[in-house]
Formats: C-alpha cells, structure tokens, sequence
C-alpha cells in the first residue's frame, strides 16, 4: 500500500517547523505503511553542500567488529571527500551508522557520488544544497524520535510510510530517493511500476546506479537524467506520464518547488489542499488535517495531473 | 496560516504487535441525547469507536437522528448501518464511508475520500463537496448525491440506484456499470461507461472519450420526468442539458451463443 506525503509553504523562507509537520502527517498514516519511513526535508540553501552518508544498514548484524567497521568506513569516506576535491568544512553523527558532512564543492556531483560510495556498505543518501533525506524503519515517530526531527526548521518536504511488497525492509529499499546524481532532488511513490527493468537497464547503460532493487528509485534516476538532459522538473514529469507504465502518484522535490504526478488510471489516492500560503498532499485526508486545526476544502487530482508549486 | 501539531487530531489508539488493528473495543457513551436526537464530538475518537457509538445510539438508545461533530476525514465512518434514522456529519470523512448502508439518510457537510457509499442498499447520502475515486461503488440502491466533483471509476460496478454528481467525473466513469443511473453536469473524463452492460449516464459537459461498447442513447420523455424530480427533490436548481449514454450491447457478451457454441464459431 505505502503512504506519500508533502507539504511546502509558498513563503518559504525556511522557518517552518516542517521536520514536525511530516512527522504528524505520517504518523497519522502508520496504517498504509509500518515498515520503513522515510523523510526528504528542505532547509533554507546554503552555499555549500550536504552529504548525508548511509554506512551500514539498521539490519546490519551488530557483531565484535560492527562499530570498527562503521569507523573505517567513515574514516575511508571521509578520505575520498577530501581526494575528490571536497573541503569538508564539518562532519555530524547523525546515529551510529549515518553521518552528514558539510562540504565546499564545485565538481562533478556524479564523480563524487560514485567514489563515495564505492567504499564498502556506503551509501549517498542526499546530496545538495539545502535538501536532507532521512530514512530508517519503524513509524513516523520511531524515526524522528531517533532523528531528532522535530526540531527541522525549513520550507518544504516529503514523506514516505513503506509497506514492502517487492524488495527487503531496510533503510536502502526506503523511501525517499535522490535521484542520483542531481543534487537536491527526490521523490516519494505509491504505487507499482511494470517496465523497471526495461528502464533500468536503459539508465544504467546511460552510466546510471541504483542503491536498491525497488521499482520507485526508477522514478528519481529517470528525473534525474532528464534534467540532466536539459528538462524542467515539470517537464521531465510530463514525460514520466508517457514513459513509465504501471499505477503510480509519486511527489518530487527540488530545492525550491514541489510536485505530484498521478498515471493515466489515477489508480492511487491522492488528496490536495491548496491554501493561500501553503499546500499539503497525501495519501489520505487525515494526513492533512493533522497538520490543519480547521476546515478545508480539499480534492483528488484527476489522471495524468502533473502539478507543481514553488516555495 | 501556521500548522497545529500542539494536540493530536486523533486519540492514540491500542493496535496489535503489527501496528494495524485497532484493539480498544469499548462504546464510548459520550453522546449527549435529547428524546431521538443526538449529537457527540468526534475528534478524540477513534474510527472503531466512532461506529460503535453511532450503533449504540441507533440500536440500543432509541435514536434517529444523530449528527457527529470533527469525524476528521477519519476513514469507515457510518459504515453497515442498516436502520433508518438521520445522521450528519459535522465535516469531512476518509475512505470507505457509508459502506453497505441499508436505508440511513445522511448529510455531509463536507468532502469524502474513496469508496463513499460503497455496496449501498438503500437511504439517501448527500455530500455538499467533492468525492474521491470509487464513489457509489457497486452500490444497489438509493441516491447518492456529490455537489462537488468525483474522481475516477465513479459507480464502477454499479447494480442500482441513482449517483448525481453536480461538478465533473474522472476517467472510467461508470466501469462495468450493470444497472442504475449516474447523472454527471460537468464533463467526464476517459473512458466513460467501459465495458457497462446496461444502466444510464448522463453527462452535462465534455466526455473526453467513450469507454468500449459506451454509446450515445436517445433521449426520451422518461429521462427528461427523472431527471427533473430528482433534480427537485434535492433542490438542485434546474438541471443542465444533458447527454444520454448508454451500453451498445456489441461486446462478445450479448450474443446469443452459449460458451461452446463460441468456442466453434471462434
């Protein structure tokens, strides 16, 4: 089933307690999802980059050598930051298997990416300016309990609650994705795609990689290589309508805008409220009125919709 | 406009292990009653416990008009009440509202989410905003009227009964529809009446596609009468010119061979 969620603030000026808000709206939507949530989150931009990094998995067995191993890890992909031309301006242990790194960065985001994460067991979770992917398992308040994200300030984000159906629970099979290797780009999906593997091999023969074996980390690559190729986000999800087949609503975010795409079927739920100063999406209205203390008016977007907002 | 996040819009329900099903079986009894009428306030309760006092006050306290206040889009609300009485909802509700009723009028000052109405026998449902996906599925009997818009697969399976919708419909409006009326004043999207065996739509405004074996029907003085007294009984206003369209009865289906028999011909 899975449950997707996002709100931005159309003043966006990055005070919003949204880390909160999309605790509440999952929350309120643990019964489509208790596996795994997920969180990509947008604080005001900075001039320098975030890299959330992922070196174990939370199903990773915690034997004698766990923690040496996560610290050689770190230590390696801390080294590689620093090779390929990064000034790591500061690091954070965001847990004990995940840290953020703070850098000044002006290459190839790609080259980055990939040598990072050749490092054993590590994984790029986020990569950008202003955008942080948090993803672990348990519900909504599990992980920001963990994450401390209650206290995220920032102007707009997305949400996940996964109920697996096609690959493993763990962090690398959550939701949201980044779609590699464009920075401050990702996306949530509740659905099932039917030609994956057809444009998975179609991307990775394109130099593409993919840190999982589900279906909507396809939607974020795709994204990711039209724009890459020159499309708007709105364009490149307009085209996601014609190339991607199955029954979908995924939301995407980029650094100041946020969008839905519902297939031609509308076979998944969508609910939208559009108020004068903020917008709020999900999969159930409960979502939204958990974030919401009066009435409101809200509607299903139709098939093939694709609808963006800025911040 | 900020966000509320003080209070939780929901009571913190027991669930199993699994997190999925609601365990706290107990009749909250928080109604207050005045002879047959009833009101209570749904915001700290659960869905579970929503329906168990809406059975309470209706089947053991002598009740016939009850109306709910803040049900919060909270989803199977209403669901299997199978006596006639008066309910109003205060708001919005979730998915699966009023599912498998049997002869309740209810009023929704509000919007509701998939499914409303879903396998409906009997009553009447008028809901004053817009309906998501599936609205009337299946259902059997009684009006359900949307004065907002519906999303796809509206009436899909529908056996009976008549659905009026006065904003537009999604794609496959009508899907396999068997018997029964929809009457849609904005436009319909793609895919109208697929695969229907029998039953009408109308439609006000712009189909952007027929569904398979969906055709034009001819209007007549009978379709013109319905409309009309539906259209007054619910003080609509006067209705809008509509199109009439009705199964083409050309699918493999409706030919007069037995299943063998096509097997040869084939």
């Amino acid at each position: 089933m899975c449950g997707i969620a996002g709100i931005i603030y159309k003043n966006g000026n990055g005070a919003h307690r949204i880390g909160r808000d999309m605790t509440s709206m999952l929350q309120s939507m643990k019964h489509r999802g208790p596996d795994s949530t997920g969180y990509a989150l947008y604080h005001a931009p900075g001039h320098e980059l975030v890299v959330r990094v992922k070196l174990a998995d939370s199903t990773e067995t915690r034997d004698l050598d766990f923690e040496d191993d996560v610290r050689r890890r770190r230590r390696e992909v801390e080294a590689r930051l620093r090779s390929a031309g990064a000034d790591v301006k500061s690091t954070e242990d965001v847990n004990d298997y995940t840290f953020s790194a703070t850098i000044d960065y002006h290459g190839d985001l790609k080259h980055l990416a990939d040598y990072v994460e050749s490092v054993s067991h590590a994984e790029v979770l986020s990569l950008g300016h202003s955008l942080e992917i948090v993803k672990d398992l348990g519900d909504a308040k599990t992980v920001s309990g963990s994450y401390g994200l209650d206290e995220y300030f920032g102007s707009h984000g997305i949400g996940h609650v996964r109920m697996a159906t096609e690959s493993d629970v763990d962090i690398a099979n959550a939701h949201p994705y980044w779609a590699y290797p464009f920075s401050d780009v990702a996306v949530v999906h509740n659905g099932q795609l039917t030609n994956y593997h057809q444009w998975r091999r179609r991307l990775e023969s394109r130099g593409h990689r993919f840190a999982s074996m589900c279906d909507s980390e396809i939607i974020a690559v795709y994204l990711a290589d039209r724009m890459a190729n020159g499309d708007s986000l709105e364009d490149a999800m307009h085209h996601s309508l014609e190339d991607l087949d199955g029954v979908f609503t995924y939301i995407c975010v980029s650094e100041d805008a946020l969008g839905v795409a519902k297939d031609e079927l509308a076979a998944k739920p969508l609910v939208l409220y559009e108020g004068d100063d903020m917008v709020a999406l999900a999969s159930e209205e409960m979502a939204i009125r958990a974030v919401i203390d009066h009435e409101i008016e809200t509607y299903d977007p139709y098939e093939s919709t694709v609808m963006v907002w800025t911040r | 406009m900020d966000t509320m996040n003080q209070a939780p819009s929901v009571e913190e329900p027991l669930f199993d292990a699994r997190g999925l099903v609601e365990l706290d079986a107990r009749v909250p009894k928080v109604s207050e009653i005045d002879g047959e009428k009833a009101t209570f306030d749904a915001r700290h309760l659960t869905t579970r416990r929503i329906n168990l006092e809406l059975r309470w006050l209706l089947y053991e306290q002598g009740v016939t008009d009850v109306t709910v206040f803040n049900p919060g889009a909270k989803h199977s609300l209403g669901a299997g009440i199978l006596t006639r009485c008066k309910i109003h909802f205060d708001g919005s509700l979730g998915y699966f509202a009023l599912g498998m009723i049997d002869g309740p009028e209810v009023h929704i000052s509000g919007r509701v989410g998939w499914s409303a109405c879903e396998n409906m026998m009997s009553g009447v449902v008028i809901i004053d905003s817009n309906a998501g996906s599936l609205t009337g599925a299946a259902i059997r009997g009684g009006d359900l009227v949307v004065k907002g818009q519906v999303g796809a697969r509206t009436g899909i399976d529908q056996k009976g009964g008549t659905i009026i919708a006065l904003g537009s419909a999604g794609s496959m409006t009508g899907f396999m529809m068997q018997r029964g009326r929809q009457v849609i004043c904005g436009d319909a999207g793609p895919g109208l009446g697929d695969s229907m065996y029998d039953g009408t739509i109308y439609v006000g405004g712009k189909v952007k596609s027929l569904g398979v074996d969906c055709v034009e029907g001819e209007w007549n003085d009978a379709d013109t009468e319905f409309i009309e007294r539906k259209f007054r009984i619910y003080g609509l206003g006067a209705p809008p010119q509509l199109q009439k369209f009705v199964c083409g009865k050309k699918l493999y289906n409706y030919d007069s061979l037995e299943p063998s028999e096509r097997k040869l011909v084939l």
